[in-house]
């Protein structure tokens, strides 16, 4: 499987993208100290001749310079750079969060619906169209601060790790029945297999069945589905942030970049140019990883 | 091919001829729910309906009868995998009609099956060396040399490349995929084996191997094989004795000599006759053409079951079910279930008397 994985050269440098994005995402302070640089100074506004009046970079291509890699953010001033590398932190640890407490659920809920049948089927596949019944954009929307005003009064200010934590809650609990729904169908078909059978006539437990007869043949939904859940949470947790129910000033957030560049990008087009950027190479890097990976697991696929 | 076998276990040992597997009046409905708006249960599938069978020791029985006449549904009632709604299974005396997959655990490996689809039946993401030995890992059988070159011998037993180890299934062609399953069968050194349809699902050119295989498999293992099939070729050269089944009851039960020379149930003749005698140049013999479907399991018929496509039915036939008994003039063993048995005899029993006035077809009413 893993010499099949290494021959797909499309796989493997979206392999390494996906990997670079996290490196970066775990490796931010270090970044931040190589690089001498913090997310939250605001070296605009600290050192004069950076910005001109009307608080826009005086440098040429959004204020990029030897000392501002990527520019400075308008208005504050702020390293456009460390916004990014921290943003993507902030937005990778809530989608990757979120992605796999949704795949757990999505796998114990599907698998056990598919399995059992009967009642429990019923009465789950009833609740996952119950959830799906939601506008999930909306939804999350309309949800997101209700959760907010449930961990803190209104008065007060939110903890940003609540937030984080709350964004994840959000996700999962509405990101997960599309897999579910898929899992299930596919352990209702798979359990009639004359081969589910076979195992048992050799006395083989349920465990072992869902777990070394059904789970296998899992893989690739699984997989496929995951590697487009974190790119699609990446884009609704960066969605929430930019509409302002998400992560707010000060945490850096990749989403919330969009929502500044929105507002500059008539006078500082640069300043969106490296979210928007970095944001399309990691969700097409991400794809193709699923595909190559889905190649890569079945057996029958032949390269 | 290797003629190499491995010598049946070290378990106690059964004296041929012992009853193995019993089923008694073993019955199997499918309820069918249906109804608007509450759902209840309307009616039953009556899959399998009160059939008494014997598997002896070290025979190969033979269990033949049209497509949906409950084959399938024996053979999973036998092995465990359905649970009966009536009547009892027991194994070497012990009932394990009702037997949990704990309670069951001791004999479980001692009853195995063969498959009839060999796509279906080998799980697609797990090499040939795993779907092997996984029975053995279940059941914590440690062989002596390893499971590996356990699975190895079972692959060279069935006549597969012991090399193809770490192959997956498509790899395989169906007739080498079948003999998979029947590796994967022996791996537990069962006592019996339910094979259903094992070479339905093959190539002509490569039915005759596998059937062979199971032959020489029994033989040399002394392993008891309830045999299904649909139709009574396949199941000539290989078993000792064979029962005939009819919507879901067993119409006739002899020895193959019985069932293939002395065949006393008309719906045994009118399958006999669908067998192409091959070799005697004589005249081909008369083929008896069943007209009309048959009924649904849902709702069979009353009395004998057999009764709305017999040429010889009466108005008996319509109250009474025949019960499976021997019939006058029907060797020890040999039972039908027939109000008006035919005359013991076939076109192809060698002088024998056949059933007079038959024409090409039948279903026509007052002859013979
Ligand atoms: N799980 C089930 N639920 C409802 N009905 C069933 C089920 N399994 C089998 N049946 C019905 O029971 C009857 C007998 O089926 P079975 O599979 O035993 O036939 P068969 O003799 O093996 O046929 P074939 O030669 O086609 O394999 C059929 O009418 C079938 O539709
Ligand atoms: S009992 Fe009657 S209907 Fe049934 S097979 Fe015999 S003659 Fe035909
Ligand atoms: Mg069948």
């Amino acid at each position: 499987m893993w010499r099949r994985f290494k021959r797909d050269r499309p796989g493997v440098l979206s392999a390494y993208v996906v990997t670079f994005f996290f490196l970066v995402a775990l490796a931010a302070p270090l970044i931040s100290k190589l690089y001498g640089k913090n997310p939250t100074q605001t070296y605009g506004l600290d050192e004069p001749g950076l910005l001109n009046e009307y608080g826009y970079p005086v440098k040429p291509n959004g204020g990029m310079s030897g000392s501002f890699w990527f520019g400075l953010e308008p208005t504050l001033g702020r390293d456009v750079l460390m916004q990014l590398v921290y943003g993507i932190r902030t937005s990778l640890l809530i989608a990757a969060a979120a992605t796999v407490l949704c795949v757990l659920t999505g796998v114990l809920i599907g698998v056990t619906a598919g399995y059992l049948g009967g009642r429990t089927d019923y009465l789950l596949g009833r609740f996952i169209d119950l959830l799906l019944a939601f506008p999930s954009q909306l939804s999350f929307i309309a949800f997101t601060p209700v959760v907010y005003s449930l961990f803190v009064s209104p008065e007060k200010e939110t903890p940003t790790y609540l937030r984080v934590v709350t964004l994840i809650l959000v996700l999962w609990v509405l990101g997960w029945m599309g897999l579910a729904r898929l899992l299930r169908g596919q352990v209702l078909s798979l359990r009639e297999r004359e081969f589910v059978e076979a195992a048992k006539v050799t006395g083989a437990s349920p465990w072992r069945i869902i777990s070394k007869e059904l789970l296998p043949n899992l893989w690739t939904p699984i997989l496929v589905q995951s590697t487009l859940m974190l790119p699609s949470f990446v884009t609704i947790e960066a969605g929430l942030s930019f509409i302002g129910v998400g992560i707010v000033e000060p945490t850096p957030d990749w989403g919330r970049m969009f929502a500044n560049g929105a507002h500059y990008y008539e006078s500082d087009i640069t300043y969106i140019f490296f979210p928007g950027f970095a944001m399309i190479v990691f969700v097409v890097a991400f794809n193709l990883l699923g595909d190559s990976v889905r190649d890569a697991f079945d057996p029958r696929t032949g390269r | 091919m290797s003629d190499k076998v491995s010598p049946p276990g070290p378990r106690e040992a059964v004296a041929t001829g012992e009853p193995l597997l019993v089923a008694e009046s073993l019955t199997k409905h499918f309820p069918v729910r249906g109804g608007f708006p509450v759902r209840r249960t309307v009616g039953a599938v009556q899959a399998v309906d009160g059939i008494d069978l014997t598997v002896r020791a070290g025979e190969s029985f033979g269990l033949v009868g049209e497509s949906g006449c409950g084959k399938s549904t024996t053979g999973r009632l036998l092995t465990r995998l359905l649970e009966p709604s009536a009547g009892r299974i027991l194994y070497r005396g012990r009932d394990i009609t009702h037997a949990s997959r704990k309670q069951f655990a001791p004999v479980r490996s001692e009853i195995q099956m063969i498959f009839q689809d060999p796509y279906a039946s080998l799980n697609p993401r797990q090499t040939v060396g795993r779907i092997v030995s996984g029975p053995m890992e279940i059941n914590g059988i440690e062989p002596p040399g390893g499971r590996e070159a356990r699975v190895q011998e079972l692959l060279e037993t069935v006549g597969l490349n012991p090399e193809h180890y770490n192959r997956f299934p498509h790899e395989f062609s169906g007739g080498q995929r079948q003999r998979i399953g029947v590796a994967r069968a022996l791996a537990l050194e069962p006592k019996v084996v339910v094979a259903d349809e094992p070479v339905s699902a093959l190539d002509v050119s490569i039915q005759a191997q596998v059937v062979n295989l199971l032959q020489r498999l029994q033989r040399e293992l002394g392993i008891a094989f309830l045999f299904i099939a649909h139709d009574l070729a396949v199941v000539r050269h290989v078993s000792h004795r064979v029962a005939v089944m009819y919507l879901g009851r067993i119409v006739e039960v002899g020895t193959r000599d019985d069932i293939y020379g002395r065949p006393r149930h008309p719906y045994t003749h009118a399958l006999l006759s669908a067998v192409p005698v091959l070799g005697d140049g004589a005249s081909p013999r008369e083929r008896i053409r069943l007209t009309g479907d048959v009924p649904s399991p849902i709702a069979p018929p009353s009395g004998c079951r057999f009764r709305t496509r017999c040429w010889k039915a009466r108005d008996r036939c319509a109250v009474e079910a025949p019960p499976l008994a021997r019939a006058d003039g029907s060797a020890e063993g040999h039972l039908s279930a027939c109000h008006f048995p035919e005359p013991p005899a076939t076109a192809d029993s060698g002088g024998a008397v056949r059933p007079g006035g038959r024409s090409g077809t039948a279903g026509q009413p007052g002859r013979g």
